[in-house]
């Protein structure tokens, strides 16, 4: 089953178009990744899914069931999104337990242990579970944002640029968080990110765009011998590739 | 021969818990090479470049002692201080939206920059603007003068702060995480250009970047620091053999492109000491 089918996608703010004519499937279980430069659109696709940028033309279907232009609270509840810097995308007036019991009220559900079942299940401590954002490190904080998504249950998690705010060392820790999440749970994975090494460790596809169209779907391995086909696939490629020692 | 040395310099800052030691006795010596200072965010390295150019203002204290060409900058005048701003030493910032003028001309800033070191007259000015343009690879330095910094991208932004910062010729270059703020494809492209020009002009340079496999690729030469402190300096070509566990962690954690790992490993960072 496809969990995420866009095709000949077009996204546009006001007069300008973001995203033009891009197509890609993503099956259910796979963890595929929008790779490309700021300003190539990548993040406005995630956009689009979510319902944040409306204004868009072709099809976007989630799940098997095409997604209207309006807010739709069955895909919410299917398909959540992580954003990049948990320090901007954590109310910083609500505690932790605030932002995951909000999440579950629009939902018409109940606490039922889920908070502290899913705060478990991202590796926080119960004692975070009042605390408020500015008294969590970046690390803890992109944990509530993983927390947030996931107390909904999603098949589909939408990660943009989940690492990038964060140190190297933390930036192990959340990938190896999202890595288990995945594999415990069978969520399919669209991730965005500038940071070819991410996309080798967490994905197993990877679509690379330029000035918002897709210029090659390329299997993860491209990333291990280089098979690019695309020039602007391989000068991304070249920029990238990072030797520690053996460098002239 | 030696350009600068700095000895057991320590940055403090007040806090309601009381002092806190963001560089805690860091000492090392550079000549014409290319250093590399890597850490994590709040590991001190960033502070140490500044103070070099005593930029920390109170309630920050700094205390050691820096020698840039045998002047103790520590106990020179203000006045001495900002001649060697520039013409000595200068330094270029992460985010060139945030550390160019706004509303200057690029042109006038970069000019602005060399005026404040050499009297030179307005044609003799501008030839060397559009040289320097040049230098850094603009393709019309003319018409990229007449431009204001919000009409330019990340990466031409960039160019021009380190136009800006080398047109004075100096001696030593600090560039603190030059290109954290750039795309991926500019990058490369920032750090050959400055590498080539540092090497031409036989200056040191102090590459300050979270970034191990960066700093390994364009650095001689590297220290390691964390909570303050240097734990490890090593040639660049030798990084992979380093010996503190801090060190290893840290290499071991960033993923690589052809990672066939499950799981990467996390530091564990009771291993030295705790945070």
């Amino acid at each position: 089953m496809t969990a995420l089918r866009l095709t000949d996608l077009s996204v546009s703010y006001g007069t300008t178009r973001v995203v033009r004519g891009v197509s890609l499937e993503v099956a259910a279980g796979a963890s595929v990744a929008l790779v490309g430069e700021s300003g190539s659109g990548k993040s406005t696709v995630l956009k689009a899914i979510t319902g944040l940028a409306p204004d868009w033309t072709g099809e976007i279907e989630v799940l098997g069931k095409p997604r209207g232009h309006r807010p739709d609270r069955a895909v919410a509840r299917e398909c959540q999104m992580v954003f990049q810097d948990p320090y901007g995308s954590l109310h910083p007036r609500r505690t932790v337990d605030a932002v995951l019991t909000e999440a579950l009220a629009i939902h018409g559900m109940t606490d039922d242990g889920h908070v502290a079942e899913t705060l478990a299940q991202v590796g926080l401590d119960a004692r975070f579970r009042f605390r408020y954002p500015h008294q969590l490190s970046g690390g803890q904080r992109q944990r509530v944002a993983i927390a947030r998504a996931l107390i909904l249950r999603p098949k589909v998690l939408l990660l943009d640029e989940p690492t990038s705010a964060l140190d190297v060392s933390v930036q192990a820790e959340i990938l190896n968080l999202l890595k288990t999440l995945r594999a415990e749970y069978g969520l399919t994975y669209l991730l965005v990110t500038h940071d070819l090494p991410v996309v080798g460790f967490l994905c197993e596809r990877l679509a690379v765009m330029r000035g918002g169209e897709i210029v090659e779907i390329a299997p993860t391995k491209a990333l291990r011998d280089g098979s690019f086909t695309h020039p602007y696939s391989r000068h991304l490629y070249a920029e990238s590739s990072s030797d520690i020692g053996g460098a002239p | 021969m030696t350009l600068l040395s700095v000895e057991n310099l320590t940055v403090t800052f007040p806090t309601a818990r009381g002092m806190v030691r963001v560089v805690d006795g860091v000492s090392f010596e550079l000549g014409r090479e290319r250093l590399g200072i890597v850490g994590e965010s709040g590991s001190g390295k960033s502070m140490t470049g500044r103070a070099i150019l005593r930029l920390i203002r109170p309630p920050g204290r700094v205390t050691g002692r820096i020698t840039f060409r045998s002047e103790d900058l520590a106990a020179l005048p203000e006045r001495r201080m900002r001649e060697i701003r520039g013409a000595g030493i200068s330094m270029v910032m992460q985010d060139p939206r945030f550390s160019l003028n706004p509303v200057m001309r690029v042109g006038d800033q970069i000019a602005e920059a060399l005026r404040t070191h050499e009297k030179l007259d307005r044609g003799a000015l501008r030839a060397r603007v559009r040289d320097m343009l040049d230098a850094v690879r603009i393709d019309d330095p003319d018409r990229v003068a007449g431009l204001y910094p919000h009409e330019v991208s990340g990466g031409m932004g960039q160019r021009i702060m380190i136009a800006m910062m080398l047109i004075p010729k100096p001696a030593l270059l600090i560039a603190d995480e030059p290109t954290s703020a750039l795309d991926v494809s500019v990058q490369g492209e920032v750090l050959r250009l400055m590498d080539d020009l540092v090497r031409e002009r036989g200056m040191g340079l102090i590459l300050i970047s979270h970034d191990l496999p960066l700093v390994a690729r364009y650095c001689d030469r590297i220290l390691v620091m964390h909570g303050g402190q240097v734990l490890e300096a090593c040639a660049a070509r030798d990084l992979h053999a380093a010996t503190h566990p801090y060190t290893k962690g840290l290499l071991a954690s960033v993923p690589r492109m052809d990672d066939t790992r499950d799981v990467l490993p996390v530091l564990d960072r009771s291993a030295w000491g705790g945070t």
